[in-house]
């Protein structure tokens, strides 16, 4: 029997690119994710691009209380799950206007361990399953232009830490991901430097990767961990001076 | 956000706002008001996709349906060619027509309503078209075909974009057996040769000849026709796989071009070809279909050889009866100013009688023009000579022809001007063409 996979924000590019990567090597598809009309054009066009198997399910990160229901009613349960879903936000708007930045924190990190709790718990007791969380490196050290969203990817990957610490004894991996510029929506009117800027094709291909060589946690570009490794050893008086 | 949009020719060039959307409902809300139009993936040649405002399709790209049996595909407009051909190749399935590149998107194709070189044989690219749904000026999504919103589908074929956005295209593909194409080639040593031998070989699927606009005298007009069949699995023989897409990029031009060296440059592969490959009067060889079709694709960017400034298409159709004298007539007048490419393309369509689109029954003459001073005279100077043989412009291909010529060549131009006023009344999409055509006011 072939593997499935649940994406957990389905209608990004990324997952996009992650479904059409896992889905040519064979695996059965399950897209979550909110908007159900664009899922059904999603599921058509991998069915015919990948010839890959696809169910398709809605899926809200921010409807905790509904999080137990919807994996209950998933037909088959899945051997590796992606939390994709991530929401970028206004970090000046999220300064004064709770909503957006509780959008911001739930969407990136209380929503993400919602859900990876109960999948973490059916796969402990299965013994087998990998969870690959995308996080960023966005998490790594805050900044003043983004730290709301930093802080939420921060936490979630504080939280696959002690997840893979937790579930390696039982055989389940845990991936983070650290994405640095990736050409997605998410990114659409920016202005990023080429080399440092990924197509989400790239992170697909990395992402393959890492699962298949059981990697820990991975920088897509990889890059990123040197540039992240520079910004991370600048001593916090300068840092806090400095336009970031 | 403000960018710099431009299409293959890197002329003209704009700052406009783009949009982006990935399903139909989307779109509707993120129009702004602003007058914007439609643009695909940048490969024609002029202003049509070009506003202070536009609608990118390439996110709104997804395959919706394919039948296997029957070769009918759904898609969204922004798939590009290459994407399709990847997918339904291997199935032993072909596009109904493709233009000389494969990387432009289905609503381009729609909005151009392309032509290919099996144009006499099987019509341009609105006659395999079922149906389509387009996003008109008056907030509607309407289905549009040959029994439904007949004069939406007619005004939006060969439309420019200009009755709306092109959402969903319904159409037919062509059944293959290989991917291969049996090719043949002949020298012709002259104009009047290169016509009778088109007309000779009326009956296969694809023909188009290259020929040289510079030669005088008993070779004038030199030029190699080329014809193609579909290969079958016999012609195939064992050798290859039958059913395999192929898509290589395998050189780049990396930056632009001094324009001087172009000439040089297109010269010397013509008389390779000429002199060399095509040593014998008659070549027959089986070829893929991407070097057959697509010969400039595996050069990702030849268009940066004309340089930063950019450079023009220039292409026409004569009317049948005023062919030969007329390309006469042009050619020479080329090959004097000795300023055009050198190397063009000769092509005989078939009928077509479409509302607005392009082709009709006689020969389409296409070359390139590098921008330099004078050149804008000399073009309008040709535009009258085509227009007083009864012939017309493209306009996927142009960016400057007076709005005189056009009226005076199209003769379906004010109906449809009265279609675009039907489904477009407040004028929201209007593009750098439609303004200097004055299609809308
Ligand atoms: N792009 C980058 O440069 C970059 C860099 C580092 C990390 N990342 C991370 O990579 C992941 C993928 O992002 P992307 O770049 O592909 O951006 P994206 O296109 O904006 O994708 C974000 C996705 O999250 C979904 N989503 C947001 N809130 C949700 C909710 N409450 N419930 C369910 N789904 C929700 C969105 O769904 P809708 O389609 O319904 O809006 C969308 O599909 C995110 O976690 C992001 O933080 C991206």
């Amino acid at each position: 029997m072939s593997k499935n996979a649940l994406i957990l924000g389905a209608t990004s590019d990324m997952a996009l690119a992650i479904a059409r990567k896992f889905g040519t090597q064979g695996y059965t598809l399950t897209l979550a994710a909110r908007n159900l009309e664009k899922l059904q054009v999603i599921k058509a066009d991998i069915e015919i691009r990948q010839r890959a198997k696809v169910e398709i399910a809605r899926f809200d990160a921010m409807e905790i209380a509904n999080h137990q229901e919807f994996y209950n009613q998933l037909p088959v349960k899945p051997d590796i799950v992606f939390c994709v879903f991530g929401f970028l936000g206004d970090q000046t708007k999220a300064q004064y206007d709770w909503k957006m930045c509780e959008e911001i924190l739930v969407s990136n990190y209380v929503g993400a361990v919602s859900i990876l709790n109960i999948i973490a718990n059916d796969m402990e007791a299965r013994k087998q399953g990998t969870i690959v969380g995308i996080s960023s490196v966005a998490g790594e050290r805050g900044r003043q232009s983004n730290y709301i969203y930093g802080s939420a990817k921060a936490g979630f990957t504080a939280y696959l830490s002690g997840l893979r610490n937790r579930l390696c004894k039982s055989g389940v991996h845990v991936l983070t991901v650290k994405p640095g510029f990736v050409k997605t929506r998410m990114l659409d009117g920016m202005k990023t430097p080429g080399p440092l800027t990924a197509q989400p094709q790239e992170v697909a291909e990395d992402i393959y990767n890492a699962v298949a060589n059981k990697k820990n946690t991975i920088y897509t570009r990889g890059v990123w961990r040197l540039v992240m490794y520079t910004i991370k050893s600048i001593p916090e008086p300068i840092f806090k001076k400095m336009k970031l | 956000m403000k960018k710099l949009v431009t299409n293959w020719n890197n002329y003209p060039v704009v700052e406009a706002d783009e949009i982006t959307f990935e399903y139909g409902g989307e779109l509707t809300y993120k129009l702004n008001g602003h007058p914007t139009i439609a643009h695909g993936n940048g490969r024609c040649y002029g202003d049509a996709s070009l506003s202070e405002s536009v609608i990118s399709t390439l996110r709104f790209n997804k395959i919706l349906s394919f039948d296997l049996n029957e070769g009918v595909v759904i898609c969204q407009s922004g798939v590009l060619l290459s994407e399709l051909l990847q997918i339904i190749v291997p199935h032993g399935w072909f596009l109904p027509v493709t233009p000389g590149t494969k990387f432009i998107t289905i609503g381009g194709a729609v909005a151009s309503d392309i032509h290919g070189k099996n144009h006499h044989v099987d019509g341009s690219f609105s006659r395999h078209m079922q149906w389509m749904n387009v996003l008109t000026g008056t907030g509607q999504t309407l289905t549009a075909s040959r029994h439904e919103n007949e004069d939406l589908f007619w005004a939006t074929c060969g439309g420019m974009g200009l009755t709306g956005v092109i959402l969903e295209v319904c159409f037919q593909l062509k059944k293959i057996n290989t991917s291969y194409i049996r090719q043949k080639q002949i020298k012709a040593e002259n104009l009047d040769e290169v016509m009778v031998l088109f007309a000779e070989h009326s009956d296969y699927t694809y023909s188009v000849a290259w020929i040289d606009c510079l030669k005088s005298g008993d070779q004038f007009g030199r030029s190699i026709l080329m014809l193609g069949e579909h290969a079958t699995a016999e012609e195939l023989g064992t050798k290859k796989e039958k059913l395999s897409p192929k898509e290589k990029a395998i050189l780049s031009v990396p930056f632009h071009f001094p324009s001087f060296v172009l000439n040089e440059l297109s010269v010397k592969a013509f008389n390779a070809m000429y002199y060399a490959k095509n040593y014998r009067k008659i070549m027959d060889s089986i070829v893929h279909y991407d070097g057959f079709f697509y010969p400039l694709d595996s050069i990702m960017n030849w268009n940066r050889i004309y340089g930063r400034k950019g450079f023009v298409q220039y292409q026409f159709v004569l009317p049948l009866k005023e062919s030969k004298e007329g390309l006469k007539n042009i050619i020479k007048r080329i090959s004097k100013m000795g300023m055009g490419s050198f190397l063009a393309v000769l092509k005989l369509f078939g009928e077509q009688d479409d509302l607005i689109s392009f082709p009709m029954e006689g020969y389409t003459l296409a070359l390139d023009f590098p921008m330099r001073p004078g050149l804008a005279e000399f073009l309008d100077d040709l535009d009258e000579v085509v227009a007083d043989y009864g012939g017309r412009i493209y306009l996927s291909k142009d960016a400057r022809m007076k709005k005189e010529v056009f009226w005076d060549t199209y003769a379906n131009a004010p109906q449809f001007k009265e279609i675009l006023k039907k489904y477009d009344p407040d004028n929201r999409f209007v593009s750098e063409l439609s303004k200097r055509l004055k299609l809308k006011d």
